[in-house]
């Protein structure tokens, strides 16, 4: 597959997401600076983590307006693969391209660590070849990634099947010590209605060789492809 | 007309320096010449009383790329065409008045020294002394800085890996923050600081220039006792854009990765601003300047050109751009949506020319201004040394058997020893994708990208040994930093050192400066890790009484196999689990300057000692051993003694300990003696290696000689039994977390 990575001024994992995705899992990306507005040669887009414009005013609020997303709309809209890890979760949630918000953790502290994910809901490309309540291992790394939504549009998304992964113990267990950041009901990543975008606080390009701690993040890439394959049969 | 002591004392110049500086001039400076001068020849920037000692630093060595002092950082060859560089600087003063701003400013000014230098900044590591947090002044201190050194290094996207954090009633009100970075470069991309080739040009690029920063190195740090001031100086503290650093970041090495020969040179704009990074440039290049200050793109209106030479405002990169490619330079910026303003051009005197609208406002020899006078003092030994030296722990009650599990508890919950995890939480250790050993053990391995080698960095410094004894707290503060590295299979290649004291004008203080930089070069002869790099901070005191002296030493190590590294925790069970160094009988002495007697006598007394020899015999152990692969884990012993590395072991690895052997001499220093040279290793149970791994290390260690001690074995029940404590891990996890949610 061929992915775009998008690097708006402040993003950081563009680099780490292109080193999982091309010289770890052998796919095709690159890395787009956010004044681009052509994604017509991709098949799947990343909005990587970072802090996009310094996280000044609200998180992924000024990079929503940056030239690519209306083209990173366009390519959601058409039902294409689109992922926001991090930050860019926020911005998919500034877009409105999924529910919701982002607020400061519930620590009122950046919180930096390893936590477990219980898979769940779909479908989606980004998570049909996990099996149901598969437990992934992956870091966090954010200041603001508390999920809120008010608990009408909590109750719709869960009972859509789009909460995809939420914060859980190592035995798959969700708990109130297991949520890293306050998160509404253990929420740690959603899917829109058509299930084509995904938005995850936790970072799975951190998760990809064992020699930095594990490779359970290379799943939910390894999902997508997938799916792309199996389209293609 | 004569100066008046006011302006004297507004740039921290001596009557006699002035006096000098008109003699070397052969005219009075006017206003704005006086401010750089002030600037350029302040302790801060000038070093004029620590340049002749730290002159008896070791500082070459084969792989060394940099000559010590000249760069804005130093630079190691590792190997592959790559280069590590790093260097260590202080935000004390700065963080004592404003602690968010003063740290966040402190990662960003030693960021940009790294990227200055052509590299792309790798880690950060920060090395932090407060006073005791019951004091709410030292706890708003504390949270303030750690903070602050998130929310910076955090936006960057450089992960922080190490550092360390020690608590005393000697840093009450007067913080020590210490940021280091390591940067990876290739080495035929390095950059210089340097102003070179008349008719390049000046460009001054990042963010705006402000009122912010007046007077930051000659005012905060260049004198005693800036607290009476605190709120008037607080001005004088800049306030840090991260986001715009990254910007500059990443412009910066795209340049010199990519575009190498379109520049001549590359500085920041640290202490001093304009002034110094001019000059410096000018100096090191042999060349001159003209400066037209009306083309500094500015914040506010009204700006003198004394504001404009002397703002500290942050986030300022200042190019040498080789006159036929400026245009080229300028877009790279502008593509990166920085400002880049062309502010003058490099001449072939000798001198900085500053003009405002054609108009010369002043005019400073580079020669002048950066050989400021230098000081060589006569120190005196501390009077209260003696009786502290002459102090017998052996005088003390011994711990009584029954005692000795609580007192491990007691122990594992010191601020000074339980976990970091609650700090290293806030900060971003995994970006990058680099981290293979984070932070939490005794040094972190990170992965140098595109190749199969590994570094490990990390910082130390036990200060109060430091002030026991200045000249072998210096050699241990070395010695314990590259037992450090060790500890992951790393070998030692490498030091940056960050000098903190009080006021140099003081004998006894004068004294432990140079008696720690003697200890310092005498340890990094002997285990031949050169000072590449430094920064020296003076005049740490409170209503005036210094800190304890505290030079930090950051060290490099590097792994020629990164995937072949150690950790700290016990690595599963029925591991064999054996000390390295002096064994398990300890004489009392080994209880000076411990935290044990401090925890539970609450004394700071005693001599500590040395064997540098020995030291260096450890590590070649340890290398060794590693080499053919006879070690599973291993672990230094420091503050807390042999007692508190094997709870450590325990607790990061998640595995018992079965060691209930009889503990021969004195309890209390068996298990809690700060003896040095001592790591805690294990190796697989000799049934699964054929000739036995015991024996091997036993050979090694006699023809090395250094001490081989079996402890015991590790556990799969989760208990800890060592002499005649037994105890629960998961009771040790809780006391060591003490410090999470403080």
């Amino acid at each position: 597959m061929r992915f775009a990575i998008v690097r708006f001024p402040g993003t950081w994992s563009d680099r780490d997401t292109y080193h999982v995705l091309h010289d770890v899992l052998g796919q095709e990306a690159e890395i787009l600076w956010h004044r681009e507005t052509d994604l017509a040669r991709f098949d799947a887009v990343v909005l990587p983590g970072g802090f996009s414009y310094g996280d000044y005013l609200r998180c992924g609020a000024i990079a929503r307006f940056s030239p690519i997303m209306e083209a990173v709309t366009a390519f959601a809209e058409a039902g294409k693969p689109v992922i926001g890890i991090c930050n860019g979760f926020q911005v998919l949630c500034e877009s409105h391209l999924l529910p919701g918000a982002l607020v400061r953790n519930a620590s009122l502290q950046f919180r930096c660590e390893w936590v477990h994910l219980r898979r769940e809901g779909g479908p989606s490309p980004w998570v049909d070849a996990i099996p149901q309540g598969t437990v992934l291992r992956i870091p966090i790394s954010h200041g603001e990634g508390n999920y809120y939504a008010d608990p009408e549009t909590l109750d719709r998304l869960e009972a859509a099947g789009r909460v995809v992964f939420r914060y859980c113990d190592p035995d798959g267990n969700v708990t109130p010590e297991a949520n890293p950041n306050g998160s509404a009901r253990n929420i740690a990543g959603i899917i829109n209605a058509r299930g084509n975008v995904l938005g995850l606080m936790p970072h799975p390009e951190r998760a990809g060789e064992q020699l930095v701690g594990g490779t359970d993040g290379n799943r939910i890439w390894e999902s997508l492809i997938q799916s792309a394959l199996a389209a293609v049969r | 007309m004569p100066v008046d002591q006011a302006a004297l004392d507004a740039v921290a110049l001596s009557r006699d320096e002035y006096d000098l500086l008109v003699q070397r001039l052969g005219r009075e400076p006017n206003d704005v010449e006086l401010g750089m001068f002030g600037s350029l020849w302040s302790e801060h920037c000038g070093y004029k009383n620590s340049k002749p000692l730290l002159r008896l630093l070791p500082s070459t060595g084969p792989r060394i790329l940099t000559k010590v002092g000249a760069e804005n950082a130093g630079a190691i060859d590792i190997g592959d065409g790559r280069c590590v560089v790093m260097k260590i600087e202080s935000h004390n003063h700065p963080s004592a008045i404003e602690p968010y701003q003063g740290a966040a400013t402190g990662v960003g000014g030693i960021v940009r020294d790294i990227f200055a230098m052509g590299a792309y900044p790798v880690a950060i590591l920060d090395s932090l002394r407060f006073g005791p947090l019951e004091n709410p002044q030292d706890r708003y201190l504390f949270h303030g800085v750690v903070a602050g050194i998130g929310g910076y290094g955090n936006c960057l996207g450089i992960p922080t890996v190490g550092g360390e954090l020690f608590f005393a009633p000697a840093y009450a009100g007067t913080p020590l923050v210490n940021a280091m970075c390591v940067g990876i470069a290739e080495v035929d991309k390095l950059l210089s600081a340097r102003a070179q080739g008349e008719g390049n040009v000046l460009l001054l690029v990042g963010a705006d220039t402000g009122r912010d920063g007046i007077h930051g190195a000659s005012g905060l740090a260049s004198r005693t006792d800036p607290e009476a001031r605190f709120e008037e100086m607080r001005p004088a503290v800049q306030v840090g854009n991260p986001f715009l650093e990254k910007l500059l970041m990443e412009a910066c090495y795209e340049l010199a990765s990519q575009h190498r020969d379109w520049v001549v040179g590359l500085q920041d704009l640290g202490a001093a601003g304009l002034t110094s990074s001019v000059v410096e440039c000018c100096a090191k290049g042999g060349a001159g300047a003209i400066l037209d200050l009306e083309h500094v793109p500015r914040r506010e209106q009204g700006m003198t050109p004394y504001e404009v030479m002397l703002s500290e405002s942050q986030e300022r990169m200042l190019v040498i751009a080789k006159k036929e490619h400026v245009a080229e330079v300028t877009a790279l910026f502008q593509r990166w949506e920085l400002h880049c303003a062309a502010i003058g051009v490099v001449t072939a005197g000798r001198e900085v020319v500053v003009r405002e609208h054609g108009v010369e406002v002043a005019r400073v020899p580079v020669d002048i201004a950066t050989d400021p006078p230098q000081y060589r003092r006569e120190g005196v030994r501390p009077a209260e040394l003696a009786e502290l030296n002459a102090f017998d722990p052996a005088t003390l009650p011994d711990l009584a058997p029954s005692e000795a599990a609580a007192a491990l508890l007691r122990m594992l919950a010191r601020p000074n020893v339980a976990s970091r995890r609650g700090v290293f939480r806030q900060y971003d250790h995994q970006v990058l994708g680099n981290t293979v050993v984070p932070p939490g053990g005794d040094a972190a391995v990170l992965r140098v990208p595109g190749t199969s080698r590994g570094i490990a960095v990390a910082t130390d410094c036990n200060a109060r040994l430091v002030y026991l004894d200045p000249y072998t707290g210096g050699a241990i503060a070395v010695a314990e930093a590259a037992r450090n590295v060790v500890c992951t299979g790393a070998a030692p290649v490498a030091v940056t050192d960050c000098l903190n004291f009080g006021n140099p004008e003081r004998p006894d203080v004068y004294y432990t400066l140079e008696q720690a930089i003697r200890g310092i070069a005498d340890a990094c002869l002997q285990l031949a890790t050169p000072v590449v790099s430094g920064n020296v901070s003076l005049y740490n005191e409170a209503g005036g009484r210094p800190v304890y002296p505290t030079p930090i030493i950051g060290m490099l190590g590097l792994l020629e196999d990164v995937t072949h590294h150690l950790r700290a925790g016990f690595e599963g069970p029925d591991c064999q689990v054996v000390l390295l160094g002096a064994g398990l009988e300890q004489p009392a002495s080994t209880l000076g300057g411990s935290e044990y007697l401090d925890a539970e006598h609450g004394l700071v007394a005693g001599m500590p000692s040395i064997d540098l020899a020995l030291e260096q015999r450890l590590h070649q152990l340890i290398l060794r051993a590693h080499a053919e692969g006879l070690l599973l884990s291993a672990h230094d012993c420091s503050e807390g003694g042999l007692a508190v590395a094997l709870a450590e072991a325990c607790i990061l690895g998640g595995w018992g300990l079965d060691a209930a052997c009889d503990l021969p001499g004195r309890l209390d220093a068996a298990l809690f003696g700060e003896a040095q040279s001592r790591i805690v290793v294990t190796i697989a149970a000799d049934g699964f290696r054929q000739g036995g791994g015991l024996a091997r290390l036993r050979d090694l260690g006699e023809e090395l000689g250094v001490p081989v001690t079996p402890l015991g074995r590790t556990t799969r029940e989760p208990r800890f039994r060592f002499g005649p404590i037994d105890l629960p891990v998961g009771e040790l996890r809780r006391a060591y977390e003490a410090l999470l949610e403080a």
